[in-house]
This record gives structure tokens, sequence and C-alpha cells, in this order.
């Protein structure tokens, strides 16, 4: 099975978070609790639902992550980028990161 | 320019409390995100990967130096400093907080600007020719039309609710810049025989995952019958359109399942009931809103053809500049001027706050303080005396927005694509990055010519990419991002939608392809004032797909 995170927008900004092991909503994908198992994912749906019914986060999702060499990285692309942010500099002071084109290349 | 009236202001101060009190209930949980949803893209505010994103309305892409300096302001106040203009003539701010966007609307609200309409199953932003009351092409200045049109679709109650989106765009010239003919109605403003004002209307064409250009079902509507007439479409529209399937629910795909002569049938039954009705335009009525677009007094300045020549002998890059981003005025002393939104190895149509303040300053300073946004994601100067193109160049240098490309490969339409988009399926920005980069000499992107890569990163083709003469269409297969490639399409008065030249291309090699399909154009070119598109509608897609994939062209 391939492991898997618990992620959603915060509804007051809208920025992407994940459930971390404390029950918390971290900006950080490396801080994200990662379910192993069957019972592990569900109970990561029954957070994410109540999470949403409580009106903490929007847009919550289970996605699928590799951990390589302690990094977890998700599986598909868009989900990198969320995770990363914009795979562009933009605007003056924020430069995007460049993990997603290393990792693609 | 349009200025408030009372009521506008306070239909739109009105609009900005009422979402203020829906945003305070959803964040205190009294109203759940399914019902939410709705209200807040009533009001332009998405949900992107990263963040919230506020869409906020430029009527036919016209805005004043107060209003630039307002989106800096929102840009630098709620956002990160940036913000993107769009191929609606609208700008996107990518990072503003739900609980802050009511203050952000508030102030947007005080010079007159809001995001209604911005988003949902309603009328959207009208857009306009960018160079209207200015080219010397045009028959009449189609921002009145397109103010009417604003005034009479925002929050119709008949069409609030509509199948799907709708898009209205209007040009005033027979050189179409609006790209009327891939919108749901194309309104072609002109002057008939006897010099009477009206319209040809075509309907049903769009972009999206079924590409259509549109019918002209009209070839002159008298302008005093211009509401009317959207009514009985729109009506007919609302009526007959698909609800079923929202893949088929654009009005395209209703003209092209009635057949446009039975369309046309309802529309004229439907306008024959609404002709004489309260609808019909007061030539009064046109007449107050086409004052507030009156041209500005534009004094004779022949000292400037003197001075531009002087200019051009001593700076070639200046001269450079002036060939490419500056259009003839419909007054000889005067120009047109493109800012450029595509730096080489930029994100094409972001601006920062201290370059829209700079944009303000110059159009304020020099050009009667006016701005267009362009549907190419470029910034207007709509009118710039001669004699004043060499301060204004040097500011815009100053700001780093002297980018000398309008119109040639560089001037890339992207989508935000997969680095912003909830929707997208791969990336566009870095693809335009890296095609501007490998044609960025200033020596080659002449040699090229009039050549418009447009780039989308799904199938909604908000990058335009149907009509690109190359348009590149990114894809996701086995969890890669992959990039279609079509020729030959155009947005203009001969609108085409570009053609699959073959098989899709790894982000690591499309901008090779791109470069196989540029040399394989100046190797056929008959010389070098046949355009790519020309010498594609002379040639055909054949010796583009053996040069690409020799005998081996296959489908993507």
């Amino acid at each position: 099975m391939a492991e898997k995170v618990l992620t959603a927008n915060r509804l007051t900004d809208g920025i992407s978070v994940w459930l971390d092991a404390a029950g918390n909503w971290n900006e950080s994908l490396q801080a994200a609790f990662v379910a192993r198992h069957k019972e592990a994912v569900e109970a990561l749906e029954a957070t994410g639902k109540q999470a949403f019914a409580d009106n903490k986060v929007v847009d919550v999702n289970v996605v699928d992550v590799e951990e390589v060499d302690g990094v977890l990285r998700p599986l598909r692309m868009r989900e990198r980028i969320r995770a990363e942010g914009p795979s562009i500099p933009y605007a003056a002071g924020y430069a995007g990161l460049t993990v997603i084109r290393s990792a693609a290349a | 320019m349009y200025r408030y009236d009372e009521f506008d202001h306070a239909f739109v101060t009105d609009r900005v409390a009422q979402f203020r009190d829906q945003v305070a209930r959803r964040l205190s949980g009294e109203l759940a995100e399914d019902a939410f949803k709705p209200l807040r893209l009533m009001n332009g505010v998405y949900l992107q990967l990263h963040a919230y994103m506020l869409r906020v309305a430029i009527p036919y892409g016209t805005l004043s130096s107060r209003q630039m300096r307002m989106l800096a302001h929102v840009a630098r106040k709620y956002d990160r400093g940036y913000g993107h203009f769009t191929t609606r003539q609208n700008i996107q701010f990518n990072w503003p907080k739900l609980s802050e966007i009511p203050d952000a609307l508030a102030e947007l609200a005080s010079v007159e600007m809001h995001a209604i309409q911005t988003s949902g199953n309603c009328i959207r932003n009208v857009t306009a020719d960018h160079f209207a009351g200015a080219a010397a092409d045009e028959a009449a200045d189609p921002r009145p039309y397109a103010e009417i049109l604003r005034q009479w679709s925002s929050v119709h109650p008949e069409f609030s609710f509509l199948p799907r989106k709708f898009k209205i765009a209007v040009t005033g010239a027979e050189r179409d810049r609006a790209a009327i003919q891939v919108h749901d109605i194309g309104l072609h403003l002109k002057k008939n025989e006897q010099g009477a004002i009206g319209f040809a209307v075509y309907v049903g064409g769009g972009q999206g995952r079924t590409p259509m250009v549109a019918k002209k079902i009209c070839d002159f509507l008298p302008e005093a019958d211009l509401l009317s007439y959207v009514t009985a479409i729109i009506r007919v529209y609302n009526l007959h359109g698909r609800r079923d399937n929202k893949y088929k629910a654009r009005i395209k795909i209703l003209v092209h399942e009635t057949g446009t002569e039975e369309l046309t049938r309802q529309v004229e039954a439907e306008f024959a009931e609404l002709k004489n009705t309260e609808l019909k335009l007061p030539d009064a009525d046109i007449q107050a809103i086409a004052a507030y677009f009156a041209p500005p007094a534009l004094a004779p300045r022949a000292e400037g053809w003197a001075s531009l020549a002087g200019w051009k002998k001593a700076d070639p890059e200046f001269a450079r500049w002036v060939r490419q981003n500056v259009q003839p005025h419909r007054h000889p002393d005067y120009g047109m001027v493109t800012i450029s939104l595509k730096p080489i190895g930029g994100i094409p149509g972001d601006a920062t706050d201290a370059q829209m303040e700079a944009v303000a300053d110059i159009a304020e300073e020099y050009a009667f303080d006016e701005i267009r946004v362009s549907h190419e994601q470029n910034l207007i100067l709509p009118h710039v005396a001669l004699a004043d193109l060499e301060p204004v160049y040097r500011a815009l240098v100053a700001a780093g927005l002297a980018t000398a490309n309008a119109g040639l490969i560089t001037d890339i339409i992207a989508c935000p694509g997969l680095d912003y988009c909830a929707l997208a399926n791969a990336r566009s920005i870095p693809v335009a990055q890296e095609i501007s980069n490998r044609f960025g000499s200033p020596e080659r992107q002449a040699e090229i010519g009039e050549l418009k890569i447009k780039i989308s990163g799904c199938i909604n083709a908000c990058g335009h990419h149907h009509v690109g003469h190359i348009g590149l269409l990114g894809v996701e297969k086995k969890g890669e991002e992959l990039y279609q490639i079509t020729l030959g399409g155009s947005g203009d008065e001969n609108t085409s939608i570009g053609e699959i030249i073959g098989r899709g291309f790894e982000p690591s090699k499309v901008t090779d392809a791109i470069e196989v399909i540029v040399d394989t154009y100046l190797g056929l070119r008959t010389d070098p004032s046949e355009t790519f598109l020309a010498a594609y509608r002379r040639v055909g897609p054949q010796p583009f797909k053996e040069a690409l994939y020799g005998g081996a062209a296959e489908a993507a």
C-alpha cells in the first residue's frame, strides 16, 4: 500500500496544510503524519471529515506519498507543487523552490 | 473613462457589505462550505492549490492611474507584492486571506472596482479591443457598448444562473484584436453604407475542450437593438442550453447541435418580441455613456517627429522598442504603446506592485491617465505623444518594463498552470520561460517576425492555445507532464483553430520541438514578409510533421 498523508487548505487563509502526528494542521508536508496501513488511513479520513465539519479546513484529501531518505515526496506532481509552492521564482523576494524540477529530472 | 454614478457606488458598496457578512458567517461556522462556495465565487474568490485567489474585474480592460495604484496597494497589503493580468483583461491575486478579502474589496470599491461576476455561470467581464478609442482603423469606440452591456448584465436576475459561464467581446475595427470569434457572443461594431452604427453579431465561439469558431447570425444590428438582441440570444441559450452535462453546457454546443439556421430563427423570433420593449436603447442614453469615453484633447505635437528620428538614431534599443511596441495612433503625432509584461524568461502577465505604480505614474504624466490591459496579458498606454516616447521609454526601462517584443515569439500567453491552478494538469509558466529564454535574442526574434505562442495547462484553454499560431496544451500522462502542440490557430478576423501536429512532448523536449517548428518555417517561407501563420496556411502541417517526427508522425 502506498503511504498516505492528509492534506487540506486552511479555511481562514487558504494556505495548504498537512495533518501532523499531534493532530495539528502544519504548513509543512515534512511534518505530516504518515499512514501506512488501512486502519491508519481510515483514521485520517475520519479526522479530515471532522475538521471539515468543524470549519477548520476545506478541500480535504488523502494523498499518496513515498518516503525517500527520510523526505516525504507526494507521488503526483500536483501534490508536490502544493507542498513546495510554485516551481518558479515569482515576484521579488519570493523565490520558488527547485525541488520539483530536480525531482522530475 | 466611465465614472460610477450614485447607483453604481451604492450597488458595489452594498455588495461588499453583503460579502463581508457572508465571510464572517463562514468563518464563525454559521455557513457551511457548500453554502458558501457559490457565494465566494460570485465575488471572484477561488480556492487554488496554495491559497485563495481573488480575481478583480477590469471592465473592457480600461484603468485609470488611481485604479492601477490601488491594484498595487492590494498586491502589497493583501498579497505577496504582485498580480497576474489575465486573458479576460482582469487581474488575479494569488495569495489573499479569506478573512481579509472583504477589506480588499472595500478598498477596491473606493476606486470604482469590484470582483462581481468574475466567476460563476453568469455574464463575465465584457472584453474589448485594447486599442479602443485610439486605433486608426476603428469605426467607433466599442467601450460605450461594453459599458452598456456591463450595466445591463450586472446581477441580471434572468441571467445569473445560466447553464454555464458566458463571455462577450466587442471590437470596433475590421482588424479583430479582441478575439471575438472565440467568444459566446462576439460583437463587431461597424458603420453601414448610410454611416449608421451597428453590429455584426457572432454566436457560439469558444475554446475549452470543444473549440468552435463563432457563427455570424446577423450582419448589421442597429445599435439601438443591442440589448434586445443579446437578450434574445441569451434567453434562447438559457432555455435550451444543456444543463445535464457541464462539458456540453456552453452556447457553442447548443449552436452546434441546433444548427446555426434554426438557432438564428429562434433568436429572431425572440428578438421580434423584445425589439420594441424597454430594452430598446434610446439614442440619448447611448450618447450619455459615450460621453464618458470621449477621447482626450490631443493637442498637435508635430515636434515629436523630429525628436523621434533623433532619438532612434542615437539609441538602437529605443528604436527597436518603438518599432515593435508602438503602433500608429489615429492622431499622427501620437502612438499607442504596448508595455510588455513578457520579460525574457519572465512570467507572462505578472507585474509587481512597484511596476504597477510605475505604470500609473507614467500614464498620469504622459498618457492622459489611461491604461489598458490587453487579452494578450500586456498593458497599453493608448495615447502617447511621439514627443514623449523617449521619457516614457526611459521610465519603462527603469521599471523593467521595456521589453521590445510585442507580437513576437516571446510575447507568449500562458495561463497560471499547475504552479497555481487547481484545475491544471501541467505547468505552463516554466514552459513559457524556457521558450522565451531560447528565442530571447532581439535579432532572432526579429528574424522570426510575428509569431504567437499560447500555452494552456489544461483543456479548459485559459491560455488560448487553440488560437495560438503555435499552441501548447499541457496534459498529464502516466503521472508526468506532456505537451501537445497545435499549429495554425489564430484569434483575429480570420479565426482558425489550431491542428494537433502529432504526439506530445515531454517538458525537457518541448522547447526543442518549438525550435524545429520555427526553423522549418524559416526554411520554407517565401520571404521574410511571409509570417509563420501565412506560411502554415500555404503549406499545411506536413513539412512540420516531417521535421518533428520524420516519417513516423502519430496522433498523441
